[in-house]
């Protein structure tokens, strides 16, 4: 019998690497003949070589070791998301100041000591509101990002698979949700249900799920061609089953880099709709509308507005490069 | 032959694609990718299939496992016509029929490991009833394949083309089918490794009395491996029967003309001037009148051109289509 | 035999992958000699560096290959030691080469015609009518049928069979003194290659071409090389006249896959198989490169690596089996 999971793995491994990496290079045959060792010419019979396998495993965690080791951009953009997310969820923990005090004799304050981004028109900590307004702007990039890529993959999923008329019909649906422009119809939404936080999650969590289902359609139309999705159909296995088992894990990688690249157009849409006045609403705050609630103070504290939208710039370019890095790392890890 | 059974037969099979020129187009092009193939095949023998590219090979080796619906006519497996079953029968039934593929690279699910892939078969159909049985299982029939067991837990790409085609050959094996069609099996490996899985598939026949199927366009294989073969051209079989007596003496014009080209590793039988099958391999979509051979064979009569010749049967065992051989 | 002249040379070469891995020996000291007007065949499997062979001569190394040793002479001229101009003068010119995948290789936008009239407006000094003459005069030659009406068919509109007639062609129009081929039909069907392969041998002998063949099939070298190397992960294991390759194979590489090749006349209960497979480039054994896979492996093998010896006029092999010094003193 074989030894249990992490064991067993260790072992292999290290067989493995025995057998494929244990060898010194080789000496080219010197002049003469004294070199010559005794029994020279006994036969030998080298086995282990000749099962080995030709690559080591490698999980997860060392594939990714070795993305952030070559691509120090990565990296960098890696520490910056984790950062800002921390910071954000542990505002109350972080925060120097509570956002919602006012100190009106302090208002507009330049950076100080105890105000590291200086105050607002209300004199209120300005580092403390981002934090705890990046927990909205944060909380809208990835959650209706999450929802309307799960619902775009099953649609893509269910479309690339069956083909024919269910494939015609929902990509011409989805062509239909991608011509609307979402901040219009964000506006449209929040005249019915008034703005704030349920507007905006309804308007960017249903409709912008095509650009997604038409992605994982066309992975899916080329994996279903895939032998191994053929060697599953002549198992037997049901047709759920093989979306599920062989077809989405393959479109895994290419899921996760459009995640990455969606989650910061998410971000902008609910700052550019903050900035129009449908999204948070006072005493709640997003980065979005801090930019627009300050940029009136331009002059007397540019700081003040120029601050989230920076916070904004930096955390979308974040997103991009490390999405840039993993589809250079997961492509490739496909390609035998 | 006279006394074996029959396992797999196909009787006026036909496979037509179609190609539509819009998403609601009408049909623009037919492909006539099989038509009209009539054949037994008998248990515990090799079945080779041979042909050049369009011949349909590939199409009625699927065919055969009910991978593709035949347009018109029927597979009958072990006595069941496979156009009468529901689904659901004809999933028990794929316990019986399996396929080895040809593309070691594609054949295997880059994202499962080698456990997971040679057990899905015992998986789906609920064979065993604990993981240490299924465990088990594979341990034997990896090693049963040349495949180190301590390995299962390792992914695809960590394995050679040859130990990829073993796993494959592994997973095919492992709900003891009847019949196995090997499309093109050793075609993308190497020279040296070829012989090595040709052994093994010959060894695994004799041991549990496996029925082939083994399509390849490289006639020794095909030699060293069948008992019967099967010469197709352009979706028709031109002739079939015994190996060793279609490689001694081929009576279709194509078989003697795909056995002439052939380039045999022996510099003294070098060919100075070769009876050479001239022009091009014509497309599947306007397969020629009549005869579809009829524009390449230096033989061919006016007869030829009208008539479509029928598989008959020459000698005992032995089919050939042609009027020229009658 | 030996007063023909020899055009072209590989002295020592050496071919190196520098990746993040390690250095990959792709070609580790090759030495190959092509006389005028010969057919000399390169077999070897994947990993045997044959088509990295070619590349190098050709200068088509991608990054991050490198050729950091030996010399390629053509004519006596050291090919590694000129300026990129002038290996563009050369190539398509001097030398040519011929690729395994057509499609591939020929641009899909532009007419198969004005490919080749322009293979030869650039290496010759004649006007477009003169060159659209000769192109169709080459397709005839190739045997494309209707040769005036193809020149403006494009790749995609030919069979696999036309497209690397439409190669040859094109390697042939400014007659070189060198073909390089490089699997020209291991991706054709059985019949087509043989009017291929024919071809080709008609159009070296009437134009005295020199054809340097790699291949992995053993048929395609015996039916038409006159001379044979034989590759091992990056070395020349065997090298001989094709005859004496096949009727005495001295090495066991080259035995063994004579004998693993099913034949056509008889069929014999098991194949002869080389056990193993070709190893990592970046973990060679020490000592001999097929130690892991030989029957005949001797201790000795496990620690230096052969020479390539010569057992017969023209025939070396690379092994301590026929090295006298190491059998008669090993005892």
């Amino acid at each position: 019998m074989l030894f249990n999971n992490k064991k067993r793995n260790e072992a292999v491994d290290i067989l493995a690497d025995r057998i494929v990496a244990g060898f010194s290079p080789a000496q080219d045959r010197p002049k003469g003949t004294d070199w010559i060792p005794k029994r020279a010419t006994e036969p030998i019979r080298i086995e282990e070589a000749s099962e080995a396998l030709i690559a080591p495993s490698e999980t997860i965690k060392d594939q990714l070791a070795s993305m952030f080791k070559n691509n120090k951009v990565a990296l960098v953009s890696a520490i910056v998301i984790v950062v800002f997310i921390i910071g954000t969820l542990f505002a109350p923990l972080f925060a120097p100041c509570d956002p919602y005090v006012q100190d009106l004799g302090n208002r507009l304050a330049a950076p100080s000591i105890h105000h590291l981004l200086g105050t607002d028109n209300y004199g209120r900590d300005i580092l403390s509101r981002m934090m705890y307004g990046g927990r909205v702007s944060l909380l809208v990039g990835i959650v209706p990002t999450c929802i309307y890529m799960a619902i775009g993959t099953i649609l893509g999923l269910i479309a690339g698979y069956c083909g024919g008329i269910v494939d015609s019909i929902i990509m011409r649906v989805a062509d239909v949700f991608m011509a609307f422009p979402s901040m219009l119809l964000a506006i449209l939404i929040s005249y019915t249900l008034g703005a704030g936080m349920l507007t905006i999650f309804c308007a960017l969590s249903f409709v912008s799920w095509g650009g997604t289902a038409r992605v994982v359609r066309s992975e899916v139309l080329s994996l279903k061609e895939k032998e191994y999705v053929e060697a599953a159909n002549s198992i037997g296995v049901k047709t759920w089953v093989i979306l599920l088992k062989h077809i989405l894990p393959n479109c895994v990688p290419t899921l996760i880099v459009l995640f990455t690249m969606n989650v910061p157009g998410n971000i902008l849409t609910e700052s550019g709709l903050s900035f129009l006045g449908i999204g948070a609403q006072p005493p709640s705050t997003s980065w979005g509308l801090l930019v627009f609630q300050m940029k009136k103070y331009l002059s007397k504290s540019p700081i003040a507005t120029l601050a989230p939208g920076i916070a904004i710039l930096i955390l979308v370019v974040a997103f991009n490069f490390l999405g840039d890095a993993l589809r250079d790392k997961l492509d490739p890890q496909l390609k035998d | 032959m006279e006394n074996k059974k029959v396992l797999v037969q196909l009787k006026n099979v036909t496979k037509e694609f179609n190609t539509k020129s819009s998403s609601f187009g009408r049909v623009k092009n037919v492909v006539h990718a099989v038509t009209d193939v009539t054949l037994d095949i008998y248990e515990g023998e090799t079945l080779g299939v041979v042909g050049e590219s369009g011949c349909g090979k590939s199409t009625l080796g699927r065919l055969m496992l009910h991978l593709l619906e035949p347009t018109r006519g029927d597979v009958i497996f072990d006595g069941q016509n496979l156009n009468d079953l529901k689904p659901a029968e004809i999933r028990d039934l794929r316990k019986g029929m399996q396929m080895i593929f040809q593309d070691p690279y594609a054949s295997l699910n880059p994202r499962m490991k080698i456990k997971d892939i040679v057990a899905e078969p015992l998986v789906t159909h609920k064979v065993c009833s604990s993981k240490e049985e299924e465990e088990k299982i594979v341990e034997n029939l990896l090693s049963k394949c040349g495949i180190r067991p301590e390995f299962m837990w390792r992914y695809p790409h960590q394995f050679s083309g040859g130990q990829r085609q073993r796993v494959s050959i592994a997973r095919a094996l492992a709900l003891n089918p009847k019949l196995i069609v090997c499309d093109e099996p050793v075609s993308a490996l190497d020279v040296s490794i070829q012989s090595q899985v040709l052994n093994l598939l010959g060894d695994l026949q004799v041991e549990r009395n496996l029925t082939y199927v083994f399509i390849s366009h490289d006639l020794s294989v095909v030699r060293y491996l069948s008992d019967r073969v099967c010469v197709m051209f352009l979706g028709k079989v031109c002739e079939l029967g015994i190996t060793r007596d279609i490689y001694a003496n081929p009576m279709h014009p194509y078989t003697k003309f795909l056995l002439e080209a052939v380039p045999i590793p022996d510099p003294e039988r070098r060919k100075e001037q070769k009876d050479m099958l001239s022009g091009e391999i014509p497309s599947p979509v306007n397969p020629p009148s009549g005869c579809f051979f009829r524009t390449r064979c230096p033989y061919a009569t006016e007869k030829c051109a009208q008539e479509a010749p029928e598989l008959k049967e020459v000698e005992p065992g032995r089919f050939v289509a042609c009027h020229l051989v009658e | 035999m030996s007063d023909k002249k020899t055009i072209f040379q590989i002295r020592g070469l050496k071919t190196q992958f520098f990746t993040k891995k390690g250095i990959v020996p792709a070609v580790d000291g090759i030495d190959i000699t092509v006389k005028q007007g010969e057919a000399v065949g390169l077999v070897g499997e994947s990993g045997s560096g044959k088509s990295m062979t070619a590349m190098s001569v050709m200068q088509l190394l991608q990054k991050p290959g490198k050729v950091v040793d030996g010399e390629i002479l053509l004519d006596g001229e050291n090919l590694l030691d000129k300026s990129m101009k002038e290996i563009d003068e050369i190539r398509g010119n001097r030398i040519s080469m011929i690729f395994q995948e057509p499609m591939t290789s020929l641009n899909p936008v532009y007419t198969i015609g004005k490919q080749v009239s322009e293979a030869i407006l650039t290496h010759e000094n004649v006007s477009k009518e003169e060159a659209k003459e000769r192109a169709i005069d080459i397709f005839r030659k190739v045997g494309i049928p209707e040769p005036e009406k193809r020149y403006g068919a494009y790749p995609h509109q030919l069979s696999g069979g036309l497209r690397q007639r439409v190669m040859i062609g094109m390697a042939m129009v400014c007659n070189p003194e060198l073909i390089i081929a490089d699997e020209p039909t291991t991706a054709l069907d059985v019949t087509i290659e043989a009017q291929i392969l024919y071809l080709m041998n008609q159009l070296q002998k009437e134009k005295n071409t020199a054809i340097v063949m790699i291949t992995h099939n053993l048929g395609v070298v015996a039916q038409s090389c006159d001379y044979v190397y034989v590759m091992y992960a990056g070395k020349i294991m065997e090298e001989a006249s094709v005859k004496a390759l096949f009727k005495n194979p001295q090495h066991p590489y080259t035995f063994g896959l004579m004998n693993s090749i099913p034949k056509m006349t008889e069929t014999k209960e098991h194949l002869f198989t080389i056990r193993g497979m070709v190893p990592n480039l970046l973990h060679l054994p020490k000592g001999c490169r097929f130690c892991t896979r030989c029957d005949k492996a001797m201790k000795i093998c496990t620690e230096y690596q052969p020479e390539l010896y010569e057992t017969e006029e023209g025939h070396k092999v690379r092994c301590f089996l026929y090295d006298k010094e190491v059998m008669e003193s090993g005892k």
